[in-house]
């Protein structure tokens, strides 16, 4: 879970900073795009690095979701007879206890994502349309929906992460009792930068920022 | 202070293959200096009179200190109030009419032997695996002659205050032992004797752990809420530490 989520975590930063070079211009934005696809030429052939990161990438989500998976059978597991009591959390709060629907809903993201800016099926600018374009069509005012259902979803991931990064240092061991409040801290302002660095471009193309 | 009357909603389990029942019991004039198990004590000298069977429920010291008086009290193991055993829980926490419902730990590694008292080997055999220093057995050494910090000392002593009642096991969402498990591994690393097993012991230990049945960790915290010590989560990150380093 740790590896495999640091794995995503690390990519989600540079996703995010690139999302934020919007603000530069179309131009900044396209060839940004474009530079993610010719990085390393011609010691390696056009696409080779964006492909690998996109198999690394892959392969992180489905054992990220194999080990949570397999988590969350044990857990089944190890308490066969539920309690009939209503369960009253005593700790932690909802990002704590929402890692699993939360997940869930954030691959059913990633799948409408992937289609709408990746392949751009869905997408009015389609296939064809240049990167900056798609973002700005796709998050159109008229597309409001789309906006909203980003933002919750980034809102989700923001919580996963809340608890996730805190979590993962805790599972690799690192830092002693103080520390671990200042990583706990640290993993809440990360996720709240990162969510809102997510929610700016699509914002500011419905509210006519971009445009 | 005036007594009150209660509701107490009991899981009854005649023995392992039993299938068992939640059974509506009313208890009348509780004291409110009565202690939750003095309760289940007023209700059982009925039920006997009555010719029920009573309530097994398991206890021993009655002072917080021996972790046998396990008991999930409204959803919370030894009940709401923090930092307490079910033995020193008094019903002045409670109010007249309230419905109690009374379960015990739920973990497939802590089968029922009956009503509330569950079997805690799985336990026993977590310590077995490696919850113990090499000695030479012999007169007892001189005072001093081996310095311990005071604050590794201090930390050791917070975590050997863990009574292995289960309390952890039976509030985890995922059923994991890890904080009773950490507890221990804590306790005996942080200490200048426990040091040649230090990272062997954490191995064992954890396997063990995971072949009991118990699930795995994922830090929500709801173990070190109930824990009647305290033990705190920082202990799994150093039993996670230990048995990282251990491979
Ligand atoms: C693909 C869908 C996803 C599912 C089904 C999912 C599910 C889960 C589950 C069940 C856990 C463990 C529960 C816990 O620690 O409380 C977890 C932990 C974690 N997730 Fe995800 N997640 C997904 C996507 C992501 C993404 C996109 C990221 C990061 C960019 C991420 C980062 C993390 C991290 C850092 C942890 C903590 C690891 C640990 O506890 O050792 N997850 N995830
Ligand atoms: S860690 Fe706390 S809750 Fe768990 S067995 Fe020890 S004393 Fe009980
Ligand atoms: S009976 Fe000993 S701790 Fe409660």
């Amino acid at each position: 879970m740790a590896v495999t989520g640091a794995v995503m975590v690390l990519f989600l930063v540079g996703h995010v900073l690139g999302n934020l070079k919007m603000f530069s211009g179309p131009q900044a934005f396209n060839d940004y795009a474009e530079w993610l696809r010719t990085v390393g030429e011609p010691a390696v052939p056009r696409r080779t690095v964006l492909t690998l990161v996109e198999v690394v990438l892959a392969a992180a989500v489905i054992l990220h979701m194999w080990s949570a998976i397999s988590l969350a059978r044990r857990a089944n597991k190890a308490r066969p007879v539920k309690y009939a009591a209503k369960r009253k959390n005593q700790a932690s709060g909802y990002a704590t206890h929402t890692m699993r629907f939360g997940g869930l809903i954030i691959v059913l993201f990633l799948v409408w994502h992937l289609l709408d800016l990746t392949f751009a099926v869905v997408n009015p600018a389609g296939p064809a349309g240049l990167p900056y374009d798609r973002m700005v069509q796709g998050f159109a005012l008229e597309r409001w929906w789309v906006t909203v259902f980003y933002a919750l979803s980034v809102i989700m991931l923001g919580l996963h992460l809340r608890h996730g990064l805190w979590s993962a240092f805790q599972t690799l061991g690192v830092g002693n009792a103080r520390a671990r409040q200042g990583l706990s801290a640290g993993a809440a302002v990360f996720s709240l930068l990162l969510v809102a660095g997510f929610l700016a471009v699509p914002f500011a193309v419905m509210i006519g920022v971009l445009k | 202070m005036s007594t009150m009357n209660l509701t107490l909603r009991v899981w009854r389990q005649k023995g392992p293959e039993d299938k068992g029942r939640m059974v509506t019991y009313k208890v009348v004039d509780v004291s409110p200096d009565m202690s939750f198990l003095e309760m289940l004590d007023v209700l059982n000298d009925r039920l006997i009179v009555e010719g029920d069977e009573p309530i097994a429920f398991d206890h021993d010291c009655r002072e917080g200190i021996c972790g046998m008086c396990g008991m999930v009290i409204n959803g919370v193991p030894h009940g709401e109030q923090r930092a307490t055993t079910t033995c020193q829980l008094h019903m002045r926490h409670f109010n007249d009419g309230d419905t109690i419902t009374i379960e015990p730990w739920r973990a497939a590694a802590f089968p029922v032997v009956k009503d509330l008292v569950v079997d805690r080997t799985s336990f026993d055999r977590i310590i077995q695996a490696g919850g113990f220093i090499s000695v030479p057995a012999g007169s007892a050494p001189d005072a001093h002659s081996l310095p311990v910090q005071k604050d590794a000392a201090d930390a050791a002593f917070d975590a050997a205050t863990c009574i292995g009642c289960g309390a952890c096991v039976a509030a985890c969402p995922n059923g994991s032992a890890s904080l009773f498990t950490a507890a221990k591994i804590t306790h005996l690393g942080l200490l200048p004797q426990g040091q040649p097993e230090r990272d062997s012991r954490a191995k064992a230990m954890v396997e063990q752990m995971d072949a009991e049945g118990f699930g795995g960790c994922t830090n929500t915290g709801e173990c070190t809420a109930v824990c009647p010590k305290g033990i705190p989560l920082s202990t799994i990150a150093r039993m996670n530490r230990d048995y990282l380093s251990a491979k």
